[in-house]
């Protein structure tokens, strides 16, 4: 995503990181371009939309239009949201052929039942996980978003959304959320055994019980491990077999902070070095 | 904003039943060119609310020649077709604003893109 630090939506809300330089950034740079585009066709490939036919699809959190371009290279007409003017100014300079609005996702969807055949969003979810205003509450915006999307796809059809999660618990508060939207499908998660390589899809569906698809993976990994997670209806928990992270890893001394947090006391604030492991004489 | 989007936009502020149709205030139009796909228009048209279109086409004074209920039979009348593509898809709002018909509530258009954005409580 950005270049400058690890996550974000740490730093400011969405409609304040993404000014005018971060969009100008958005739309020169050629790997960032590269990325997103790889990332969109992924998500396409996802949504399994009958073949040769020009479909209606959302994409939430559109930004400058490097997904929404790539939608209408397949023949796609699309509807772009996204919060942030300076992101949509880009889009309109470069054109796009999708219509674009500008809105906020934890808001709702304003649109009819039943209009779109898929929605795709890429890189976007994860900032409705922070509280960037006081009244904002992030499991409330995120199932306003989720119910209102599901009333907006027409039935049968999949939302995908490429995610970057911060930790288990956010993936499970995202998923559950979903959930009660009424949504089923689950994570697909391709090259998982690569850091870098590694990238989150979550495959909702809509109406219908579908098949959730396999996640890519490279050729010398170990095929007996599975690199999907499917949901449905039935409650189920993101978490080690025994029902809580291993102990003194980063999920544990992460949950624990925020554990901490929670109870009032004073913690001290994450940074790229929290968790880091020490050497043992420390 | 096209029209074929502004079919689909309700009011989703809290408390209102009845958002929709958004009443179109131009204040700047443009029509534009683009291709024409049969397939698509002719999959899109159960979906519409044809009477909000044509008040739409009214507001914009574009409603020539459309009809004022949907003929049956329309997916092989491509003359009918190629006139709905151009509502749907051709004619752009740039400036203005969208009503609600129920609380008045404006939502301001700006270089073709609508403002969705809610304010605190609503």
């Amino acid at each position: 995503m950005s270049s400058s630090c690890r996550r974000p939506e740490h730093m400011a809300p969405p409609e304040v990181f993404y000014n005018e330089q971060e969009a100008k950034k958005y739309s020169q740079n050629s790997r960032m371009i590269e990325i997103q585009t790889q990332m969109s066709e992924r998500a396409v490939e996802l949504l399994s939309l009958p073949e040769d036919q020009p479909c209606y699809l959302l994409d939430v959190g559109c930004g400058s239009g490097l997904s929404g371009d790539y939608l209408s290279e397949a023949g796609h007409y699309w509807v772009g949201v996204d919060i942030s003017t300076a992101m949509l100014d880009v889009a309109l300079q470069r054109d796009v052929e999708g219509d674009l609005l500008l809105g906020d996702m934890g808001e709702g969807l304003p649109f009819r039942p039943g209009m779109f055949d898929g929605c795709i969003s890429i890189s976007a979810l994860q900032w409705l996980c922070n509280a960037d205003k006081k009244t904002h509450s992030p499991p409330k915006r995120l199932y306003r978003f989720f119910s209102t999307l599901y009333s907006s796809l027409a039935r049968g059809a999949r939302a995908v959304f490429q995610i970057y999660p911060e930790n288990s618990e956010q993936l499970e508060l995202i998923t559950a959320q979903a959930m009660k939207a009424g949504f089923t499908g689950g994570m697909v998660v391709d090259y998982p055994n690569s850091s870098k390589a590694k990238k989150f899809f979550l495959c909702l569906f809509a109406g219908v019980s579908g098949v959730l698809p396999k996640g890519l993976c490279s050729e010398s990994t170990d095929r007996g491990v599975s690199n999907q997670a499917q949901f449905t209806a039935q409650r189920s928990r993101f978490k080690n077999m025994k029902g809580k992270s291993v102990k003194k890893s980063k999920d544990w001394i992460m949950e624990k902070k925020e554990r901490r947090r929670r109870q009032g006391k004073d913690v001290r604030a994450d940074t790229k070095y929290t968790a880091r492991h020490r050497k043992p004489r420390f | 904003m096209k029209l074929l989007t502004h079919n689909m936009l309700t009011s989703h502020v809290k408390g209102v039943t009845k958002g929709y149709p958004l009443i179109i205030k131009a204040t700047e139009v443009k029509v534009n060119e683009l291709e024409f796909n049969a397939q698509f228009v002719s999959r899109m048209i159960p979906k519409l609310e044809w009477s909000a279109l044509i008040q739409a086409a009214e507001w914009l004074g574009q409603s020539q020649d459309l009809p004022s209920a949907l003929i049956p039979d329309y997916e092989n009348d491509e003359e009918f077709l190629r006139k709905v593509h151009r509502i749907l898809l051709e004619v752009e709002v740039i400036e203005g604003c969208l009503q609600c018909p129920e609380s008045g509530r404006e939502f301001p258009i700006s270089k073709g893109v609508p403002n969705m954005l809610l304010n605190e409580g609503e």
